[in-house]
């Protein structure tokens, strides 16, 4: 039993790396109703900002203040470049946008700061750390409170600040917004801002545990079934799906695994999505969109 | 009123394709006053309000906010020269519970101003006891009231207010009269309103504009403008289309005086 419960907590923690990424998503989904699948380039772009300031001697709090700022240029580059010139477009062609976005992210990353994989050290220890009979990773740990403080930060900012106010008003109804007067623009620099900073803290903490490196980008593929899952509008949806999948995944692997041959808990969260699609189309968190007619 | 219109619109036109829906409207808007637009279904009334608040953009003519000609810039900037507005069909946050829809339309001021200046708005509109509740799932009277208040809250020098009053029960339309009148002289806020409701419409507005196919017909006090023989044609052709769909077909003086009659009635 006590192993059991190692592979599920192993697994939950496992998905916590998962929601952080999916939670990128969430904040533009959330204020645009655009998939934005330039989520992974960013967390790359901002990882290897990172790692390659740090290893030009800056201080660690330097380097993740100028990590933040590039990619708050980021985010106002792509109000200027990709969104102001589409507004009011379809969400599929804004989605468009995004895919060609990312590869320019990608590009622009690496001519920057070149394609070699750089090791990141954070300085957390990842030894098993024994909490009553079970052994957990102390890396794992750190990286589950990193993001309780972030969705909790988050949560603050919707629910407390102005620009939240702002931005749960452009994401019930944009028409009704623009009335009262909220600049959407604005907006879209803020949402796209805190996804940057969403995408800063997953790549530092993806980083760590696979070195900064091209693939990071691909992390959108691990995200993907977690927002399925999860509802692509809301935070705690995408924590509650990352859980899911980490913990699933983990648990398939070590009892199913050896009766399909190993390696399932690659494509195990997708056949988990496929039957989340069935079953409740709009995810757990997600609301049922309703068509008035 | 010899002062500077607040909002003057001269020679208006807009057009949908091949569609004419204002053709050459100029009137002006004079500071604290009650001005109604009023016409048949179709007359345009909603597309002008739509030109006033900028989410249409006319093909000529200009529209001028206290002098100031109001180019292209969109509903957005409009909102924040000081025009606020409600719609005949509603544009709230339904998700959002009644106290923050009106927070987002607060133009000013720190936070937590911004929530006290809300609470008392909802204290002015008497909605307080549905502070928490989320917009959606309040009656449409309620609903109605709390875009109000949202337009209120941006402590608007104009207020646009497209059917403020349809759907409502006879007491709900009391209350919002009173309401438009209070926020007129206590706040000094200069109103322009759509309104089918000719009984409240009389009452409330110090001036009137008819409009007919998208042309200004009459212009002038209600008491002018209920005797003026063009907006009685107007609304006899209405009167005498409506009958005849309904009804049969009556004499087409019987219907013109069926139609005057509900303005006379209250």
């Amino acid at each position: 039993m006590d192993f059991f419960f190692e592979v599920l907590v192993g697994g939950l923690l496992a998905g916590v790396m998962y929601s952080m990424v999916a939670i990128g998503f969430v904040l533009v989904h959330k204020a645009s109703g655009v998939f934005n699948f330039a989520q992974g380039a960013m967390v790359l772009f901002a990882a290897l900002t990172f790692v390659s300031l740090v290893e030009r001697g800056w201080p660690f709090a330097a380097a993740l203040l100028a990590t933040l700022v590039a990619m708050v240029g980021v985010a106002v580059a792509v109000g200027r470049g990709v969104l102001r010139p589409l507004a009011a477009r379809p969400p599929i062609v804004l989605f468009m946008a995004t895919l060609g976005l990312s590869f320019v992210l990608e590009g622009l990353a690496q001519w920057l700061w070149g394609a070699q994989v750089h090791a990141l050290d954070l300085g957390i220890e990842d030894t098993p750390l024994d909490m009553g009979g079970l052994l957990v990773s102390r890396f794992d740990l750190v990286a589950a409170g990193v993001a309780a403080a972030l969705v909790a930060v988050l949560s603050w900012g919707f629910h407390r600040t102005r620009a939240g106010l702002a931005l749960r008003a452009v994401a019930d109804d944009p028409l009704a917004a623009l009335a009262v007067g909220i600049d959407l623009e604005r907006v879209g620099r803020w949402v796209w801002s805190a996804a940057g900073a969403v995408a800063l803290v997953a790549g530092l903490l993806w980083g760590a545990r696979t070195g900064v490196q091209f693939s990071l980008s691909l992390i959108v593929l691990k995200a993907l079934p977690v927002l399925i899952i999860g509802g692509f509008s809301s935070v705690a949806g995408a924590l509650a799906g990352g859980l899911l999948v980490g913990a699933s995944e983990k648990l398939a692997e070590v009892y199913a695994g050896p009766l399909l041959g190993g390696g399932i808990e690659n494509w195990f969260p997708y056949v988990l999505a496929l039957l989340c699609l069935c079953w409740r189309p709009q995810g757990l968190f997600g609301e049922p969109r309703v068509q008035r007619i | 009123m010899a002062a500077t219109p607040l909002l003057s619109l001269e020679q208006v036109t807009l057009r949908f394709g091949g569609v004419t829906a204002i053709h050459a409207v100029g009137f002006d808007v004079h500071p604290g006053e009650v001005l109604s637009i009023i016409g048949p279904n179709g007359a345009g009334k909603s597309s002008l309000l739509n030109v006033v608040s900028g989410v249409y953009r006319p093909q000529q003519g200009t529209l001028r906010f206290d002098g100031t000609p109001l180019r292209a810039g969109g509903p957005g900037r409009i909102a924040r020269l000081g025009v606020a507005r409600t719609f005949q069909n509603l544009a709230l946050f339904k998700g959002m519970p009644v106290l923050d829809n009106v927070i987002a339309g607060v133009r000013r001021g720190p936070t937590a101003a911004r929530r006290s200046q809300a609470e008392a708005l909802l204290e002015f509109l008497q909605l307080q006891r549905w502070r928490t509740q989320p917009v959606g799932v309040l009656p449409y009277g309620l609903q109605k009231r709390v875009e109000l208040a949202r337009a209120l809250a941006a402590q608007p020098r104009l207020l646009l207010l497209d059917e403020p009053m349809a759907g409502m029960n006879t007491d709900d339309k009391h209350t919002m009269a009173r309401v438009i009148v209070e926020v007129n002289r206590q706040l000094a806020t200069t109103v322009v309103l759509i309104e089918h409701d000719m009984g409240v419409v009389m009452d409330i507005s110090d001036r009137l504009v008819v409009l007919d196919h998208g042309r200004k017909i009459a212009d002038g006090r209600p008491a002018a403008v209920r005797g003026d023989p063009g907006v009685i044609a107007a609304y006899l052709g209405q009167a005498r289309h409506d009958q005849a769909g309904s009804m049969g077909g009556r004499d087409s003086v019987g219907a013109a005086s069926a139609a005057i009659g509900s303005w006379r009635a209250t």
